[in-house]
């Protein structure tokens, strides 16, 4: 008997692939089916985001945050417009506070559900995914009743929202929250409790607390390694401070703390917290004007500020630097996509090529966000 | 801590090598970058700053003339502050320590700022391009960056020179 | 039996017994093959109209009889087979090309031969083999060697990757699936799937039908040991893991397209109807009515097979678009660790309970 030999092999996962959820390329070292090493490659889809915004004016960076995050353009938008107000220490009126906090928390629950369906996907569950999709479908067609547009929105400016809201919308809404709170439940019995995809996702892919602040994870995923971080509870912004919810962290329910299970379920949760913001908000609606008075070309003043928000992926922040011009002298955006993928290598080696896609689902990453 | 606290800490430790510059905003520290890695390592380090979170790193040109800027948005878990620290580089040649083992998410924000500024970061184990193609010509988020000409028989289309605003 | 019926017809017209042999083999063959197409052509239909329901949807509705305005997408898999015979028959350059143009129909052969030993009723079959489950067993291994053929042959690593899987899949679940079968075989006494049939008629009890799945608590669980073995094989989800779409593409496929791809689709349904067809004719007694005494002309026999099989084939359709994928160390341990020893234990079980019982 000779000895049996193995030898590393590359496998490029990617630019084409199923399950790399946009144009990533994972150049994977594999012996067998075990990887060894993972070297993620971007920029596929590079769009010049931070170059773009420092030749146009400071509203016309709106739309181009739409496509930065197009899972979550609302609050691609909001975390851009809380920073510009911040910078141009300008207050909005109630309204439009509500408004966009309803609108984050509607695309947060949108985001979650595709993020949890596709997740389902790349497990190989295909039922679940349309199930989600079929009850995003319904936020966006309430999207699309409020602005126009069902994926890029361009709906929150400074200073306001574009469109006030249809004024049937709030019943609408709330209609749709009584509709979706019990599917919860079934998507829970279709996919989350069933024994295969917690085989596969418990004790898989463990992201510890600390690498995972080091590796700056954050959002759903730092929640799922049981830190308890959420921006609208730590540093609130808009007026998260006046509802009353939870942050959801893991809690290693089915295997270790920070698995790909505690991921998963820890969007799960959050569903849940948002519809309450959404019951709580829609509550106090205030009535009034939602567009505020400003020149057509903003000039904030000289400066520069950074400030994060918690979008669907994590801390979304926005460094922004004013020379007192109309046009922005920096943008950049720090994207919580970006941050969650650069983990991968170090929670990857080790296991198989499915888990690969496995960890790499439960991240969530938006390759949108991640190139710019 | 506050901003004030934070800043005699580092003061302490390492005495001159944070620059007092009343341009910055409230919550910024200007420092000299020769230290930057021993900085880095003891606001990581100390218990009672405990910064185990770089939030962002963002370049800044600060105009044709003037100079590069690194800024660096740290964060501490433990205690939920932050402090945003300033380091200029020479436009010539911008180089600062690496801090990619100090906060692993360094790595990649490193080569973000490298790709798009030429900031060169000694010590970083893998400084490539990561969001242009490995063999792009020039740095793109710099005020005086030229467009390549042709990419690979591409010719990139000329930007129309705008009228200025207003 | 269909091929001795016609040997023996041509024997009375004359005696030309070479000719008279592969006549018989034609003619008995050709429907067998059409049979194989349209089986393919329902159960893809079938599969889009089952997952289409259970995901909410309504699955395809243009085509079908009238133009755009079809009933029900009936003709969508007519409309699907076309597709594929017209599409461009890619061979990559970099492949091993008589081997990739050799292993959809080395797997083809595979589910046709196994497809000759089903008995659909008392006297429509083939071939009635005396060892006809050893036979469609032994057959159904031949597809894995076109498997590994194509995966190879590809020269892609997703390819490969996929035949290495499946290989080790289908390899490991046969022991199971194999151990399994004995038991009514035991039961029965037989290899013979007629006889084996036979073996089941009348009733437990005069309530239950006398099928061997019923016969037992051990034989009980071997049907299911034995089906979810026989999902394994044909690489279907949860199993489907040769195949992940998600993974690795499309695993062995990855480098087909039109009419050799269409060729491995229609083997897959093929292995589907035929592991159904064993599983019905051991476990729950093949043509035989499920009310004793009841609706056992010859008609009938086959009505039942059918029903039975296709209730099977929708317990795998349903199996696919519930479930998630396992994997690949999980299913070594599903077959090895769990599937094998209880195999084991039920063929031990079912010698005692013999000997005791009868």
């Amino acid at each position: 008997m000779g000895v049996v030999q193995t030898d590393q092999m590359v496998l490029n996962i990617g630019p084409q692939h199923p399950s790399t959820h946009g144009v990533l390329r994972l150049e994977v070292m594999t012996d067998g089916e075990i990887v060894s090493q993972i070297k993620p490659h971007l920029g596929y889809l590079h769009r010049c985001f931070e170059k773009h915004s420092e030749n146009v004016t400071y509203e016309q960076v709106i739309p181009f945050t739409d496509r930065c995050d197009y899972l979550a353009s609302m609050n691609s938008n909001f975390g851009y417009v809380v920073t510009m107000e911040e910078l141009m220490e300008i207050k909005v009126s109630d309204r439009v506070e509500y408004i966009r906090v309803i609108m984050g928390e509607l695309n947060r629950i949108a985001s979650h559900l595709l993020a949890l369906g596709v997740y389902g996907l790349d497990i190989g569950a295909f039922t679940p995914f349309l199930y989600m999709l079929r009850d995003r479908e319904r936020i966006l067609d309430m999207f699309e009743y409020t602005c126009g547009a069902r994926l890029l929105y361009n709906y929150m400016w400074v200073g306001g929202v574009s469109h006030d809201l249809p004024k049937d919308f709030e019943k609408i809404c709330i209609g749709f929250l009584d509709y979706f709170e019990p599917q919860i439940e079934e998507y829970n019995n279709l996919l989350t409790y069933n024994k295969i995809f917690i085989e596969r996702t418990a004790d898989v892919g463990v992201i510890p607390a600390d690498v995972a602040i080091s590796y700056g994870v954050s959002g759903p995923n730092l929640r799922g390694s049981g830190v308890n971080w959420d921006v609208r509870k730590d540093e609130p912004y808009s007026i998260y401070d006046r509802f009353e919810f939870d942050v959801p962290i893991g809690e290693g329910k089915f295997g270790t703390l920070g698995d790909c299970f505690d991921r998963y379920w820890v969007r799960m949760l959050e569903i849940k917290e948002s519809v309450r913001i959404l019951r709580q908000a829609l509550k106090d609606l205030p009535s009034g004007d939602v567009h505020q008075a400003l020149p057509k070309k903003i000039r904030p003043p000289k400066g520069s500020i950074y400030r994060r928000t918690e979008s669907p992926r994590g801390d979304l922040g926005y460094y922004i630097i004013s020379d007192g011009s109309p046009i922005p002298s920096r943008v950049k955006m720090r994207s919580p996509a970006f941050t969650a993928l650069s983990c991968l290598d170090e929670v990857s080696k080790g296991w198989m090529i499915s888990d690969v896609i496995a960890i790499l689902g439960s991240l969530d990453i938006v390759l949108g966000e991640i190139d710019r | 801590m506050n901003i004030e606290e934070i800043k005699s800490a580092i003061t302490n430790k390492f005495s001159g090598s944070v620059i007092e510059n009343d341009e910055l905003s409230k919550n910024q520290i200007e420092i000299k970058g020769s230290k930057w890695l021993e900085v880095a390592t003891f606001m990581r380090d100390n218990p009672d700053l405990s910064f185990d979170q770089l939030e962002c790193i963002t370049g800044v040109d600060m105009g044709e003339e003037s100079n590069l800027q690194s800024r660096y948005n740290l964060h501490s878990m433990e205690y939920r502050h932050k402090v945003e620290i300033v380091i200029n580089h020479d436009r010539k040649k911008p180089e600062i320590s690496s801090v990619e083992q100090v906060w692993r998410i360094g790595d990649w924000f490193e080569r973000e700022t490298y790709d798009m500024f030429g900031i060169s970061y000694k010590g970083h184990r893998d400084l490539r391009r990561i969001l242009c193609p490995d063999d792009w010509e020039g740095w793109p988020l710099r005020k005086d960056y030229e467009g390549q000409e042709s990419y690979h028989g591409i010719v990139v289309p000329k930007i129309k020179e705008e009228e200025e605003w207003e | 039996m269909t091929v001795d019926f016609l040997i023996d017809w041509f024997s009375t017209i004359g005696n030309f017994p070479i000719l008279a042999f592969i006549l018989a083999v034609v003619i008995s063959g050709i429907p067998l093959f059409l049979f194989m197409a349209l089986n393919a052509m329902v159960a893809v239909y079938a599969e889009r109209k089952v997952s289409a329901f259970m995901m909410d949807r309504i699955g395809p509705m243009g085509q079908g009889p009238g133009l755009h305005a079809g009933k029900w997408g009936l003709l969508q898999t007519v409309a699907d087979a076309i597709k594929l015979l017209v599409k461009e028959d890619t061979i990559p350059q970099t492949s091993d090309k008589l081997l990739f143009k050799m292993a959809p129909f080395i797997i083809f052969i595979g589910a046709f031969l196994g497809l000759a030993a089903v008995p659909f009723n008392s006297s429509l079959q083939v071939v009635d083999f005396n060892v006809g489950v050893f036979y469609i067993i032994a057959v159904g291994s031949i597809g894995v060697i076109g498997i590994v053929m194509a995966g190879w042959s590809s020269n892609n690593k997703w390819s490969l990757y996929g035949a290495m899987r499946s290989a080790a899949q289908i390899i490991s679940y046969e022991i199971p699936a194999g151990l399994s079968i004995i038991i009514p075989i035991m039961m029965a006494g037989t290899m013979n799937l007629q006889t084996m049939i036979q073996f089941q008629s009348g009733s437990i009890w005069g309530i239950l039908p006398n099928w061997i799945i019923f016969n037992n608590p051990f034989t009980f669980l071997a049907f299911f040991i034995f089906f979810i073995s026989a999902v394994a094989e044909t690489n279907r989800t949860p199993f489907d893991i040769p195949e992940a779409e998600s993974e690795l593409v499309a695993g062995w496929m990855t480098e087909y397209s039109g009419f050799r791809w269409a060729v491995f689709f229609l083997s897959e349904y093929a292995n589907m109807f035929v592991v159904s067809g064993l599983a019905v004719a051991g476990f729950l007694g093949g043509w035989q009515s499920p009310i004793p005494g009841m609706f056992d002309s010859a008609g009938w026999g086959l009505f039942w097979f059918m029903v039975k099989v296709i209730f099977l084939i929708f317990l795998m359709m349903w199996f696919r678009w519930t479930f998630p994928r396992l994997r690949v160390d999980q299913l070594m341990h599903v077959c090895w660790k769990v599937f094998i020893p209880i195999a084991m234990f039920n063929i031990f079980g079912v010698g005692i309970w013999k000997l005791i019982i009868g």
